[in-house]
């Protein structure tokens, strides 16, 4: 067994909520400058252009990218050899929320009672998802997700006899409908198959893709390309003012079915796909 | 895009119709933040003849739940919230005086229909730009509603805030003519 110490975790979960909402991924401002060589719309390039200087200023100044720094989803890959010192595991990803919100200058932006909706004041809590793997490392990975793209989000459960056709007609329709709402250029976390709440976790989970990646399985790294071209003839473009990029990227992960299903989940990201992780 | 024009705040009826959908625009002078339960807040005011906290006349409200400032900032990051959800409130604010909004996102048939009856003009901000437009905010301060935390009402002094009029007093969408423009079939 190997020991972590409480502190630790909840140091390292707290400067993850900070970066994360800071500072931007390499992959997604290469995006965002590819972008804006191939986007027609003149409104649409100085968009571009502003969210590229955004992220610049946002680094600089270690200030959010976008003042809505999101709810805080965690995910953790505790190896099985991990033994935690002087408290509990979710009590310091919790601590580590709190702390990154607050020392951060971080928007705390939930409530504690989805009808009653008062602020709970430190962003928590936060959503936890756990894997157990083999060894004697804790991997955390910190995903701020914003509210305003979220709403844009949804599940259907297709029939099977929908296959490809169905898939392609939900996720690209859900984009049309999505407009400017979700701050276009979007990432489009797609999952396919498991349960119903499986499924949307798995659409989740896609959105940690690096862009441009390809998906291990060429017929789904094909469905992601397809979907991509088809999601980007709609018009929408940067902001949802006209122009030819809508969406930076579509990750699809898929999970087995039952026989009598075919769930498909769409989770719909704003151009500021924050994510950071660490290993301890 | 088009020649960048400068407006300041309060909004005259005579700068509302000098706008059109598709302008970019750079706004100075004071603005205020309101965002859902504001909103709530505010309509509840009018309807029951209260004074609201600030003069809704020519006045411009910017859909925004900013983050919490750094020591020696007015004003933390700060872009626009969708706007849809302040739909319901929005006609009768501008019945009472109020003359631009600036959010991000398509607006009701509603909302349209009362920019063109009391002339006010709907703006769109780039969302997800929030750390650029704080660095337009001169000053800030909290006027209402202070327990509302982000969704606070609160006065901001600002210079060259950078928007594009989407909905104006004719009529116009850019989000839709935009899409209509770039989309392609099949």
């Amino acid at each position: 067994m190997r020991t972590i110490p409480f502190d630790q975790i909840r140091d390292t979960v707290a400067r993850l909520c900070i970066e994360a909402n800071c500072i931007l991924g390499e992959d997604v401002v290469r995006a965002l400058e590819k972008g804006r060589e191939i986007e027609e719309s003149p409104t649409g390039r100085e968009i571009l252009n502003q969210l590229l200087e955004n992220q610049q200023i946002a680094r600089e100044e270690m200030m959010p990218i976008c003042q809505d720094t999101g709810w805080a989803v965690v995910w953790l890959e505790v190896g099985s050899q991990v033994k935690i010192e002087g408290g509990e595991l979710y009590d310091a990803i919790q601590a580590g929320v709190a702390k990154g919100y607050t020392d951060g200058y971080l928007r705390k932006s939930i409530v504690a009672d989805p009808l009653r909706r008062k602020n709970t004041g430190d962003n928590t809590p936060a959503i936890i998802y756990t894997e157990i793997v083999p060894g004697d490392r804790l991997k955390i990975t910190v995903q701020p997700k914003g509210g305003g793209s979220e709403n844009m989000s949804e599940i259907k459960m297709l029939s099977a006899a929908d296959g490809v056709a169905g898939i392609k007609k939900f996720v690209v329709d859900r984009v049309w409908r999505s407009q400017a709402n979700p701050c276009p250029p979007v990432i489009v976390g797609v999952g396919l198959g498991g349960t119903f709440e499986k499924c949307a976790l798995l659409a989740k989970r896609a959105l940690l893709r690096e862009i441009g990646s390809l998906h291990p399985d060429p017929f789904y790294a094909q469905l992601e390309q397809e979907l991509l071209e088809e999601i980007n003839k709609l018009g929408i473009g940067p902001q949802g003012l006209g122009g030819r990029v809508t969406a930076l990227a579509v990750f699809i992960e898929a999970f087995p079915c039952h026989i009598a299903t075919l769930p498909c989940a769409v989770n719909i990201n704003c151009h500021a796909a924050r994510h950071r992780s660490a290993v301890i | 895009m088009s020649q960048i024009k400068n407006i300041i705040t309060p909004l005259t009826e005579e700068a509302v119709k000098s706008l059109h959908a598709g302008d970019a625009v750079t706004i100075t002078g004071t603005i205020y933040t309101a965002r859902d339960l504001a909103h709530q807040r505010l309509v509840a005011a009018l309807q029951n003849n209260e004074t609201l906290p600030f003069d809704l006349r020519g006045a411009v409200i910017y859909y925004v739940g900013p983050s919490p400032a750094k020591p020696g900032r007015p004003i933390g990051s700060c872009g626009p919230t969708t706007s849809y959800r302040m739909d319901a409130y929005t006609p009768a604010l501008l019945a009472a005086g109020l003359k631009g909004m600036i959010g991000k996102g398509n607006r009701s048939p509603a909302v349209i229909e009362a920019l063109k009856k009391y002339c006010g003009v709907y703006f769109a901000a780039v969302g997800g730009a929030a750390a650029l437009l704080a660095q337009r905010v001169r000053s800030a301060r909290v006027i209402a509603y202070e327990e509302l935390g982000p969704e606070a009402l609160q006065e901001l002094v600002v210079e060259n805030l950078p928007v594009i009029v989407v909905n104006d007093c004719y009529g116009a969408d850019l989000y839709q003519e935009g899409v209509r423009r770039y989309k392609k079939e099949g």
